[in-house]
């Protein structure tokens, strides 16, 4: 791959989320990609700890997917979910127990042959910044074990990007922010 | 809109009290981060890096002790997914819904200000038709969120949530109440500067950010560890709105500028890299 070129202006810093966004950033429905009643309907769920292994009772994860054929949704409509059109992209704070919920789809491979994924978005009060990272569907050994980014990780690093299936065909997936089991995270081109 | 009555909401997931507080004093955190940042003014002396960014590992901000990744982050060539962004637009938001001033029956207490600027991408590029939040405390320093408990008054004319979708060339305003510093817990006598809480979409959804925009001149900065978790002053200085009197209107509010830059897009150079083969 080419060099990313060179960015014309200096990015803004981010900052922490706080603790008191649980006014303003959630919204209704915002876990609810699909329905939950909805015969395709998957439930991605997790807990949110921290570098004790302590429930982070304060965070907002946001996902951002590809439907069912790996298409890019271009929907609007997040905000106001009327039930029916899928746009791709949620936003849940967690519990008080530090678990997330969200109810959606399982993507298609956004590229063929490509491992599917979803991108997961963590803001936490205490977390200076957002992170990134991959949740990566664990069917189809043969992309994974092909895949750019899950080939460059070592084995904790690459096993803590791939979500377990369930028995029911829920995908569990723990973001651990810090310490045993710690989430790989992600950087990518042209931050700065 | 997030629900407004203050007497009815559910506030399972929000906390203020944190194990991880400690009892240092201000002075004993000014220490740590000006040892901090004359290390990195060394480094940066001797040749290093400059930051554009905070540290996600800066203990002075006790809580993010045990909350950030001790790896470094990993490189990921973007695919096709993180190469876009969901779509905004005005059926997901009002246009009266950047207007603050205006959710409740009565007129806020406060300052009343307006907030413009433009959202650009890192290659000067407006980002267009793409969803800006805001939120942010009273005229008194207090949050409408019940675990925050500090003796101000609450305003029932003013929530402090506010959306928008950005315009053809990346505009956005606000129109508010100027907000008021507040105390947290910690250190003791900590005090956060006054700030409006922006979150940001980009082209890409690699470009998301959340930040907070500051006021020019307050007295806080140097004492405030999340603001001074960023090292290098120049990129502090990206988080200050500068006082614009061509915003501010006759006998109505007083106007500040703020653009904001969102890192560089990998949409275009990539598929352009594709376009070669």
């Amino acid at each position: 791959m080419a060099q990313a070129p060179e960015l014309k202006l200096v990015p803004t810093p981010g900052q922490t989320v706080g603790p008191f966004f649980g006014y303003a950033l959630p919204f209704e429905k915002g876990g609810e990609l699909l329905h939950p009643g909805h015969p395709r309907a998957v439930r991605l769920y997790g807990d949110v700890t921290d570098g004790n292994g302590d429930p982070i009772p304060d965070a907002l994860l946001e996902i951002w997917q590809a439907d069912e054929d790996g298409n890019v949704p271009a929907e609007t409509g997040s905000l106001v979910r009327d039930g029916y059109t899928f746009t791709g992209w949620g936003r849940v704070p967690v519990d008080n127990l530090g678990r997330y919920t969200f109810t959606t789809v399982n993507p298609g491979p956004s590229e063929p042959g490509k491992a599917p994924f979803i991108l997961l978005t963590v803001f936490a009060r205490g977390l200076m910044n957002r992170l990134f990272t991959r949740i990566y569907l664990p069917e189809d050994a043969k992309a994974l074990a092909a895949d750019p980014l899950l080939s460059s990780l070592d084995d904790a690093a690459r096993d803590s990007l791939i979500a377990t299936r369930e028995a029911d065909g829920s995908l569990r997936f723990d973001v651990r922010l810090q310490g045993e089991g710690e989430t790989a995270f992600l950087q990518y081109p042209r931050l700065s | 809109m997030a629900t407004t009555d203050t007497g009815n909401e559910t506030f399972a997931n929000s906390h203020v009290l944190d194990p991880a507080a400690s009892t240092a004093s201000q002075e004993q955190i000014n220490e740590e981060i000006s040892a901090l940042h004359g290390a990195y003014r060394d480094s940066v002396a001797a040749g290093g890096e400059e930051e554009t960014q905070p540290r996600i590992d800066f203990a002075p901000y006790r809580s993010s002790l045990l909350r950030h990744p001790t790896k470094s982050l990993h490189h990921a060539d973007p695919e096709t997914i993180e190469l876009h962004s969901p779509a905004f637009g005005q059926r997901d938001v009002h246009v009266l819904e950047s207007d603050l001033t205006i959710q409740h029956n009565g007129e806020p207490i406060g300052e009343r200000i307006v907030v413009t600027g433009r959202v650009l991408d890192g290659d000067g590029r407006p980002v267009r038709n793409q969803l800006i939040e805001v939120w942010q405390a009273n005229a008194a320093g207090r949050y409408v969120h019940k675990r925050d408990q500090h003796p101000a008054p609450i305003d029932p004319n003013f929530t402090g949530v506010g959306r928008a979708i950005t315009g053809e060339n990346g505009e956005y305003t606000f129109t508010t109440i100027k907000p008021a510093p507040y105390p947290w817990k910690n250190h003791h006598n900590a005090w956060r500067p006054a700030h409006i809480h922006f979150s940001l979409f980009g082209t890409d959804f690699t470009q998301r950010m959340i930040t907070q925009m500051y006021f020019p001149g307050d007295p806080l900065f140097s004492l405030d560890p999340i603001y001074q978790s960023i090292q290098d002053q120049k990129a502090r200085d990206r988080l200050v709105a500068v006082y614009d009197h061509s915003v501010t209107s006759h006998e109505w509010a007083t106007g500040y500028r703020w653009d904001i830059v969102l890192t560089g897009s990998n949409r275009t150079w990539m598929e352009d890299e594709e376009g070669d083969h």
